[in-house]
């Protein structure tokens, strides 16, 4: 049902072992609240991400649960602890089932 | 006597009471940053912080909603912050309840002005 849904991720390709690090994510999506009604005046069905995680080598970084007043394409800026080389995974759980996903890796240096 | 916002609303009355189960909560411990005035309600960014938090909870009190988001931070949380972009209907509170790891409660609020609401009804 969403059409044209694209994750962004911004992180760094490289740490120092054990330092915190920005991350910025971006996913293109049109957060249909449920509040708002087309020119019939019949209410345009919900259809939002309901949540979005990040891991780093499978250890939780963050957990958002997300509702429908989190705004259209929604943003995310968060820190991290990188403690050794690996993967970041973001994962976005959208209302319809759908599931979206990105990787970013980190290397040590 | 103090003036209403946006909406009076129970509801977020009842998010908080479902989060915090109803613990008292301390004023200082989390900061909440948002605008003073928004000219757009659809796009509105905010950032909350609270070291030590476990979970930091957003409600948006004049919302036909008043959940926004809850942030839980993992183990490999750098800080505990986080940063996004939110609706707002009209002018109103924006509250932010932090969870410490040790099960007691921070709140701050902060009062956002909107010339323009987010919710296109």
């Amino acid at each position: 049902m969403a059409e044209g849904v694209k994750p962004r991720v911004k992180a760094p390709s490289k740490a120092a072992a054990g330092e915190a690090v920005v991350l910025k994510t971006l996913i293109s999506h049109q957060m249909e609240s449920g509040q708002r009604k087309n020119a019939d005046g019949t209410p345009i069905p919900r259809s939002i991400i309901n949540r979005f995680t990040c891991e780093f080598n499978g250890k939780s970084v963050i957990d958002v649960k997300m509702e429908p007043a989190i705004s259209t394409n929604p943003y995310f800026e968060f820190e991290a602890v990188i403690p050794e080389a690996g993967d970041l995974k973001f994962t976005w759980y959208d209302d319809d089932g759908s599931v979206y996903e990105d990787t970013k890796s980190v290397a040590i240096g | 006597l103090t003036v209403l916002p946006f909406r009076a609303n129970a509801a977020a009355d009842d998010a908080i009471a479902a989060f915090t189960g109803g613990a008292a909560m301390a004023d200082t411990g989390v900061t909440l940053t948002a605008p003073e005035i928004a000219e757009n309600g659809n796009t509105v960014p905010i950032s909350v912080e609270s070291e030590g938090a476990v979970a930091i909870m957003v409600l948006a009190a004049g919302n036909p909603t008043p959940g926004v988001a809850t942030f839980t931070f993992g183990e490999l949380a750098g800080a505990h912050a986080a940063s996004t972009r939110i609706r707002l209907a009209g002018t109103q509170d924006v509250i932010a309840i932090a969870q410490m790891a040790d099960g007691s409660f921070a709140k701050a609020s902060s009062n956002v002005k909107v010339t323009i609401g987010g919710c296109g009804g």
